[in-house]
């Protein structure tokens, strides 16, 4: 096998950041092709079997929730909610959970640290990619949060650009805390992750009521200001169900950019100390 | 046109910490372009922290590396896209296939999809690995997949290769294989730096080899070289059940033996010339429960066993 060596010949010329970051895109994306039902199975599972629950079946038996706003009904109020959660959720599935393993474990990370581009660019691609898998998750939760109410709720978008900047802020949010998770914990500690950081961001995450209304639970409506969901949820809401209360645009557009800056900044930290020693 | 390949001048390393450890005390190395390298040492002299810092994972604490004349700290992306790394442990893309492992590690390169397939293919072809593209690489042997690393660590076409204990866990099969790749490199013109603690790996592939011992080069010269200039002697293991200063100052005396140490299994006698050692020795060790004797001929494991004292696997 003495000739079994590819030739040293002349080196490749350098590349460009852009070229090697869309390399690995290329391989994301391949991965993300390949396990595509499990992706789906996992974004669509809870808002699913939540909405069928709460919006379908209470109703039918002669229970269920009061939206707390006069004249709406329980499901306008979950829509924003549910599709934030499947963006938070896909952050921490998508880029958290594989991240803390290829650190770790396997160290598969190794051949794209050695890609040719400074290792933080790996790290934004982390969180890039975990955006558009955010994005897909909103998505595919979308219609069964609209369809499958017995009550259908009431949306509107009056204003398309700001919709599409929400979602793109709060998959950016997603991402980064999925960087920052996947970097952080390590793998023996992802049961506790789940315990300690998902399930309370998840339910505290004005995720089933408008944040206006915990006023009359005044130091959780402060308390849950440092949950990045909250934000994610309040910018849907602002741009489906504007008529609904919600947190004033800017508020939510300056939190979400921070958020995404200050995980991001973690994640990136982390994720360099973890590959270079 | 300069012909140093790896150059590494007073390369210090301390992973900081509780208990603060100095992985590398000074190293001082050039590597040509062209030769293979042998960095020969036992489990924790510095070796893995060598090449970690040459392939810009480990920061040097103090000290320069460069590779084909660039910095590795300042110009870590640089230098990256001109070495390929095999590291000691598996560490390949197990989401992906054996094709995709090639495929996009050439995409990471920078290269178009037409040529990332074409170098993918030829590769999986020289590697003979061409029927198993379509698996995953989890279902791969030891053998194969690190096969695949090596041909995943070339297909950018490096003009520096660093193979950090390639043939740790390798059936000898795989082994004598792999050393057969190693040995093709050179034809190819591709600098290899090939970190090892088997002596008969680094003896049989190298053009020079260094060896180091607590991150410290302790000599550094062609294999035949070291041999001959630090007299390898033939190492005689007297195994006994009792062994003293005393019986290993009068071994020491027998002609022929220039030095015999206590070790916990008896007495270890380095010698010029077996020249009607072993019946002397025999003879002296009566009385002392003499019950095995092992002679190695001169070999870089005598050199480093004369050097330190100690043996590789020590």
């Amino acid at each position: 096998m003495t000739d079994a060596v590819a030739s040293a010949g002349a080196p490749h010329a350098r590349a460009s950041y852009v070229t090697v970051m869309w390399g690995l895109v290329l391989r994301d994306t391949r991965v993300l092709g390949r396990t595509l039902l499990p992706f789906i199975s996992r974004t669509i599972m809870n808002p699913l079997l939540f909405v069928f629950v709460f919006t379908y079946v209470f109703p039918r038996i002669g229970q269920g929730f009061q939206s707390g706003i006069t004249g709406s009904s329980f499901a306008t109020v979950l829509v924003p909610g549910l599709v934030a959660v499947g963006m938070v959720f896909q952050g921490v599935m998508a880029v958290a959970m594989p991240l803390s393993i290829e650190l770790s474990a396997t160290r598969e990370i190794e051949d794209r640290v050695l890609a040719p581009l400074p290792v933080e660019l790996l790290a934004v691609e982390k969180i890039v990619f975990g955006a558009v898998q955010g994005v897909l998750a909103g998505l595919a939760v979308f219609p069964l949060v609209y369809f499958i109410p017995s009550d259908p709720p009431h949306l509107q978008v009056p204003n398309w650009p700001l919709l599409i900047l929400m979602i793109l802020l709060a998959s950016l949010t997603s991402g980064a805390l999925g960087l920052a998770l996947g970097t952080i914990v390590r793998p023996q500690h992802i049961g506790l992750m789940f315990a300690l950081v998902v399930v309370p961001i998840t339910f505290l995450g004005c995720v089933y009521y408008p944040w206006a209304l915990l006023h009359t639970v005044r130091w959780l409506q402060m308390l849950v200001l440092i949950n990045p969901l909250v934000y994610m949820t309040e910018g849907l809401r602002a741009t489906l169900t504007p008529e609904y209360p919600h947190m004033p645009v800017w508020v939510i557009v300056i939190a979400l950019a921070l958020a995404t800056l200050v995980l991001g900044a973690i994640g990136v930290r982390y994720f360099v100390k973890r590959t270079i020693s | 046109m300069n012909q140093v390949a790896i150059r590494i001048e007073g390369l210090t390393k301390t992973y900081p910490g509780p208990r603060a450890v100095r992985a590398l005390d000074g190293v001082d190395l050039e590597v040509t372009r062209g030769e293979i390298f042998g960095l020969l040492g036992p489990n924790g002299a510095g070796k893995t922290t060598t090449v970690g810092v040459c392939t810009t994972r480990v920061l040097p604490t103090g000290g320069r590396v460069t590779v084909e004349g660039v910095d590795v700290v300042a110009e870590p992306s640089w230098v990256k896209s001109m070495v390929g790394v095999v590291t000691q442990y598996n560490t390949l893309d197990r989401s992906c296939s054996v094709w995709e492992n090639l495929y996009y590690h050439c995409r990471y390169f920078g290269m178009s999809g037409v040529e990332a397939r074409k170098l993918t293919g030829e590769l999986l072809e020289q590697f003979k690995l061409s029927d198993r593209g379509g698996s995953m690489v989890a279902t791969l042997s030891g053998g194969l997949a690190q096969r695949l690393q090596i041909a995943r660590a070339i297909v950018h076409r490096p003009t520096v290769l660093f193979m950090d204990e390639p043939s740790a866990g390798l059936d000898p099969q795989s082994r004598l294989a792999l050393w057969e790749i190693i040995a093709g490199m050179r034809p190819r013109g591709i600098t290899v730096l090939l970190t090892t603690h088997y002596m008969e790996e680094a003896d049989r592939l190298s053009d020079r080899v260094a060896i180091i011992d607590h991150g410290k080069v302790l000599v550094c010269d062609r294999p035949a070289e070291l041999k001959r200039t630090l007299g390898a002697e033939t190492v005689i293991e007297v195994h006994l059940e009792r062994a003293d200063q005393t019986l290993a100052a009068a071994l020491a005396a027998l002609p022929g033996v220039r030095q015999a140490t206590v070790t916990p299994a008896g007495i270890r006698v380095l010698a010029h010339s077996r020249d009607r050692l072993l019946p002397r020795l025999v003879e002296a060790t009566q009385g002392h429960g003499l019950h095995d004797l092992s002679v190695t001929e001169p070999t870089l494991e005598t050199v480093f066993i004369q050097l330190t004292g100690r043996d590789l696997r020590d």
